[in-house]
């Protein structure tokens, strides 16, 4: 199965040959109004590393998700997205998977994950054709003619999962993507998710406000400040996840040592 | 990591989750569910008039009873009312498509285009407040006694709800579906023709069926202004002659038409828009 994830892959079309930085925030900030919501945020992400904002709710961190896709024009500072900068630039290199799965209700599980291939321009039969031998792997096998509204909350998330990979970008926003599930399924969805990232090299901005979450899945973790959001401190994660499963990881001690750093950094 | 181990928490989850198909009771008894106190109602309340009119000797000129208005219905359908039924249903129906036309095509440009909807939106609000009954001889002057004015008519009272209800829905769109659609590449026509637009369907569907409700009054107005054919026509031609009871059976026939048209319109949204869940059968 590793293979055929292959198939989707974003592989940095045209990104900056050899360098090896993914998402670079130099100094930015962005203010609603007279409500600043992020103040001289800087850090770096290494290509194909997967990073994890966790914060305060009300932090600014889905703005900043959305100032990196270019979909918000910051105020201050530079973003550069495997050095692009302009807003079209961002755009056309970044996927973003939203806390609700937004699956058009019109459209079945298939077509809903195809959308992206669609919007490149390609036929509605090819774009089916393509995107459906990835529901086997997604657990959607069967469900491919299901409407969203007959899907559990934990499949839908699935199916939002695969059409922002179909996308075939090379950087993946993932905004509280288990936000609005029960917490039995968002532990399944993360072990799920842990394991599907593996298969894929794309560089993962994880934003979460579940402490747990972050740790688990990404390989550092930025701790960040309630509104004005700063960066608080940047933990390096490094722990063996490779045949462990979520709860072997979630109670081990390095686990549990490196929450209480970053709870204590929110604080 | 193996692919064995990678899949085995998918499946697991998987049945677990996959939801059962639903139920659904079937169309009769839904139909029965939804409309069988309505229609008693409307047994009981016909029972009442007709003891009514018996009881009191309400003269027919009057008061037409129920009886007799079936009693019209038999003896003027061929000579009155079936003759002037269909000028008043092919406008109702004329006038109709033209405002489905035009309504859902003027909301889609001035939803586009937003300086256009800035600068016509106003006036379109305006020129609802003059009211059609006086518009209606106008335009029988501008354009003769034949079913053009009428038709013009039915299109001008239908067109509004179609356009406002039309623009609400597609400006209403939840703006992270297309923040969603633009980070998956699409182009504004994309946008449009794959979420705006199917978004607001059932928006444009509950003003069709405003509209739907209009387009026989809409018929009646214009007939009242200058006419020789249609019910309208015909309930003007039988007030003097006292005709009451033809004049009942006249007014059932446009309630008909519009039920007609209500119903068909939210077939139509039954079958273009299925993934709207209403509890009715219409």
């Amino acid at each position: 199965m590793g293979e055929q994830l292959v198939g989707v892959q974003g592989g940095g079309t045209g990104a900056t040959a050899g360098s090896n930085v993914g998402i670079a925030f130099d100094g930015v900030g962005k203010a609603f109004g007279d409500v600043v919501a992020l103040d001289g945020v800087t850090f770096e992400i290494e290509r194909h590393s997967r990073i994890g904002i966790v914060g305060p709710s009300g932090g600014g961190k889905s703005t900043l998700l959305q100032l990196t896709a270019g979909l918000l024009e910051h105020d201050v500072g530079t973003i550069e997205v495997e050095g692009e900068t302009s807003t079209q630039g961002r755009l056309s290199r970044c996927a973003m998977m939203p806390q609700r799965d937004l699956l058009l209700p019109w459209r079945t599980a298939l077509d809903n994950a195809m959308i992206a291939v669609e919007n490149r321009g390609v036929s509605k039969k090819d774009a089916r054709a393509k995107t459906k031998p990835f529901f086997e792997h997604f657990g959607l096998a069967k469900f491919e003619d299901v409407r969203p509204d007959a899907l559990s909350g934990g499949m839908r998330q699935r199916v939002s999962f695969l059409r922002t990979l179909m996308a075939e970008k090379d950087i993946l926003l993932l905004d509280e993507p288990f936000g609005a599930l029960d917490s039995i399924t968002r532990g399944q969805m993360q072990e799920w998710l842990l394991r599907a990232l593996g298969d894929v090299p794309r560089t993962v901005l994880l934003v979460t406000h579940d402490v747990d979450e972050a740790l688990l899945l990404s390989r550092t973790v930025v701790v960040m400040s309630a509104r004005p959001g700063r960066v608080v401190t940047v933990l390096d994660v490094g722990l063996q996840t490779e045949g462990l499963s979520r709860r072997e990881i979630v109670t081990s001690p390095e686990f549990i040592e490196l929450k209480e750093s970053a709870l204590e950094a929110i604080e | 990591m193996s692919a064995k181990a990678s899949e085995q928490p998918t499946t697991d989850a998987i049945s677990a989750e996959a939801p059962s198909p639903r139920k659904r009771p079937s169309l009769w008894v839904r139909f029965w569910r939804n409309y069988a106190l309505a229609m008693l109602f409307v047994i009981a309340m016909l029972v009442i008039w007709q003891l009514w009119i018996k009881i009191f000797h309400v003269p027919k000129y009057l008061f037409a009873s129920p009886t007799g208005v079936v009693t019209s219905l038999r003896a003027d359908w061929s000579r009155y009312l079936e003759p002037n039924l269909w000028p008043t249903l092919s406008e109702v129906l004329v006038g109709f498509g033209i405002s489905i036309v035009a309504g859902v095509g003027l909301a889609i440009v001035l939803h586009l285009f937003t300086p256009l909807r800035r600068a016509v939106y106003p006036l379109l609000i305006g020129s609802q407040t003059i009211p059609i009954v006086v518009l209606a001889p106008i335009l029988v002057i501008l354009l003769g006694y034949g079913l053009l004015p009428k038709v013009v008519i039915v299109a001008l009272i239908c067109f509004f709800p179609i356009v406002v209800n039309g623009l609400d829905g597609l400006r209403l769109v939840d703006d992270d579906f297309i923040r969603m659609m633009r980070t998956l590449d699409a182009s504004r026509w994309a946008i449009f023709r794959k979420v705006e637009f199917p978004g607001a369907l059932p928006s444009i569907f509950s003003g069709m069926r405003v509209a739907a409700t209009f387009a026989a009054i809409g018929a009646v107005f214009g007939e009242w202004a200058g006419a020789s054919q249609g019910l309208g026509y015909l309930i003007q031609a039988s007030t003097p002659n006292l005709q009451t009871a033809r004049i009942f059976a006249a007014i059932l026939l446009l309630t008909l038409i519009a039920m007609a048209l209500f119903g068909l319109v939210s077939l139509l949204e039954r079958i273009f828009c299925p993934w709207v869940s209403r509890g009715g059968v219409l």
